[in-house]
């Protein structure tokens, strides 16, 4: 972990510089009354104190390492004039502020808080409402984004903004946030190494939680619910995600999670519920997915092409409409040992594997996949009777694509 | 037709059959929701089971009955009753009863479940509804068969076959043309496949009230917006209705021609 002890380190130097550092006071009633000068008169590594009260204050630019702390929740209102705060410096940290109205560009996205090629800041406890874009870091690295709240009022993905958008930065931590209704929760472009945690991000018009050409990233034990798809993961390597609950993001083109073009992913003890397609992958290869719980979901898992040397171990498929959809006949992926609620094999020597092999794909979702409008024959007797003769002799669903080891019970 | 009909609804009353009948459901009911006590799911069991079973058991049913009270229904003919009263007395009196077992056997385990106190109030109604519209027209269909065919064998052959067609070779047929055609724009098309067949038509009703209906993807948002309407709803109920007259029709017109 170099990377947090280099942290811890910069930090440190960062404590001894405070040691010499004043604070001023900013108040309604003070000598220094607006935000913008108080930070013309700090010195590197001071402090502002910012009172309780309503600053009408935008573009507001820190260009030195500077400690920027609300007192009782500050409001700064933007009245929707542009971006309000622009971090151009190092070793800066925004606390515990209350920020309104940002005004809307579509030519320079403006954003509640902006970090321009900055390293080692700290966005903590601010509050974000009627915005555009809400926490923008760009270029920078070595960050924290903790505890914060966003509630964006999005209507449109065409005019609406990110909720926390990273683009190309690093190492920058993601905790412990609370995003709703804005275009993508959490958004990141060109950006390695990121921690994602404990966040929720959820009624966002697009997706929880967006990676583009962003690798070797982690996100653990966030919840995405009712987003338009939960989290969209493309063009990525060596994305790890554990613990994340993917829940009710239900409607006619919403996923749990979509995959495009990743490769060499972990994908485990994650929870899928309620949604239309738990998992829709496109063209992604060698990922693991274990211990994953799919409940209840339209399709489980969607496979739509080019997808090789997937491994599926020890999930749990309970109650969906369709487990796994296919769309061709060849499959080079792994099905071992996991649960299906709908398996209907015994277990004779009674160690906890089936005897008879399970196959997960319907003939029905294959027929699905080709002609889309049979859907309407969902639950029929007749789609029934020929899912029933696929099984005991497959013919059009590929035939080495099965679960030799089925789980008799639960995987915990 | 009043008395016919109270006659024949009180000896099926009376009879084995609908206890058997009522105690199924009464079964089944209290067994679904035994494994599972959440009421919209176990009503998404129960349509699989209802519009199956139901058409299969007015069939049958239907058939038997007609047969069975043959001499009794040639003892009636001698009397100065309308021979329409007579028929539609006999035919009401089996419908009513199949949709008596059917709602009080699926009403009660629901009800003790806790029915009023949930949200799946207006699903089960429905599902109810096409239970009930299914036994009539499939009862209807069957005293039809059983007009036009003396040979008993025959008879039961040829319901069968119609419950056959319709549950099952109609949807293969169906299914047949959609890929067959799949070129060409099928939204109206499976539309109206799906209102000409009572099975798909209640299955389609009920498939669309629930959360399921945003897995059908863009057909799906087709259906929801013809079905998931008043206006919708209103046709589909209508065409239930014509397929439920329509039988009783050509029963009325046939029994009036018959020579017994």
């Amino acid at each position: 972990m170099s990377f947090s002890r280099l942290f811890f380190l910069l930090t440190s130097l960062f404590f001894i510089n405070t040691l010499w550092a004043t604070t001023i006071v900013v108040c309604e009633t003070c000598e220094i009354k607006s935000i913008k000068e108080a930070i013309s008169l700090a010195a590197d590594f001071d402090t502002i104190l910012i009172k309780r009260g309503t600053y009408r204050e935008f573009n507001l630019l820190v260009n030195k390492p500077l400690t920027l702390k609300g007192e009782g929740f500050p409001t700064i209102d933007g009245e929707d004039k542009g971006e309000i705060i622009r971090v151009v410096s190092d070793n800066v940290t925004i606390d515990g502020f209350f920020i309104i109205n940002v005004g809307t560009s579509y030519t320079s996205d403006h954003a509640a808080i902006r970090m321009v090629r900055c390293k080692n800041f700290l966005i903590q406890n601010v509050v974000l409402e009627r915005l555009f874009f809400g926490i923008y870091i760009e270029k920078s690295s070595y960050g924290k984004i903790y505890h914060n709240k966003i509630i964006g009022d999005a209507k449109d993905e065409y005019n609406s903004g990110n909720g926390i958008q990273l683009w190309y930065s690093n190492h920058v931590e993601v905790e412990k946030n609370i995003v709703q209704g804005v275009r993508d929760g959490i958004y990141l472009e060109f950006s390695d190494n990121i921690a994602i945690k404990d966040n929720s991000s959820t009624n966002n018009l697009r997706y929880g939680l967006h990676f583009m050409f962003s690798n070797d990233d982690i996100y653990t034990n966030n919840v995405f619910q009712n987003n338009g798809a939960g989290v969209a993961v493309m063009f990525s390597k060596r994305i790890e995600m554990r613990n994340n609950t993917f829940r009710e993001n239900w409607g006619t083109a919403s996923y749990g999670m979509l995959l495009k073009e990743i490769n060499d992913a972990e994908i485990v003890d994650n929870v899928f519920e309620e949604n239309t397609i738990g998992i829709n992958i496109e063209g992604s290869n060698r990922i693991v997915y274990r211990g994953n719980d799919f409940r209840n979901n339209g399709w489980a898992i969607k496979v739509l092409g080019a997808c090789y040397s997937n491994t599926f171990t020890q999930n749990n498929f309970l109650y969906n409409s369709f487990d796994i959809s296919y769309n061709s006949r060849l499959n080079d992926n792994v099905f071992d040992q996991n649960y299906w609620s709908d398996y209907t094999g015994y277990d004779l020597d009674k160690n906890g594997i089936g005897d008879v092999p399970y196959r997960p794909v319907k003939l029905f979702s294959y027929i699905v996949n080709r002609t889309p409008e049979t859907i309407v024959l969902l639950r029929s007797l007749f789609m029934d009777i020929i899912d029933f003769s696929e099984k005991v002799s497959p013919v059009f669903t590929p035939d080495n694509l099965f679960d030799a080891n089925p789980l008799m019970k639960r995987h915990q | 037709m009043l008395k016919i009909l109270k006659y024949s609804f009180y000896d099926l009353m009376r009879s084995r059959w609908s206890y058997v009948y009522f105690l199924f459901y009464l079964a089944l009911g209290f067994v679904l929701l035994f494994l599972n006590s959440d009421l919209s799911k176990a009503v998404i069991t129960l349509m699989n089971i209802i519009i199956v079973l139901v058409p299969l058991i007015g069939t049958i049913f239907g058939v038997m009955y007609f047969y069975n009270s043959k001499e009794f229904t040639e003892l009636l003919l001698a009397q100065p009753i309308k021979r329409s009263s007579i028929f539609m007395g006999q035919y009401l009196g089996v419908g009513f009863s199949l949709t008596l077992s059917l709602l009080l056997g699926l009403g009660i385990p629901f009800v003790i479940y806790g029915l009023f106190r949930s949200n799946a109030v207006f699903d089960f109604t429905l599902l109810l509804v096409n239970g009930a519209f299914l036994t009539m027209i499939f009862t209807a269909l069957s005293f039809n068969i059983a007009l036009s065919n003396e040979n008993r064998i025959k008879g039961f052959g040829y319901a069968i076959l119609v419950w056959l067609c319709l549950a099952v070779i109609y949807d293969g047929l169906f299914l047949m043309s959609l890929i067959v055609f799949e070129e060409y724009p099928l939204d109206t098309f499976s539309l109206i496949a799906t209102l000409l067949n009572p099975i798909d038509l209640s299955r389609t009703l009920i498939l669309l009230k629930l959360d399921i209906s945003a897995l059908l993807g863009y057909t799906g948002a087709v259906f929801k917006n013809f079905f998931g309407t008043d206006q919708g709803l209103m046709i589909s109920l209508f065409a239930l209705m014509l397929w439920t007259l329509l039988p009783i029709w050509r029963l009325v017109f046939k029994a009036k021609r018959k020579d017994f």
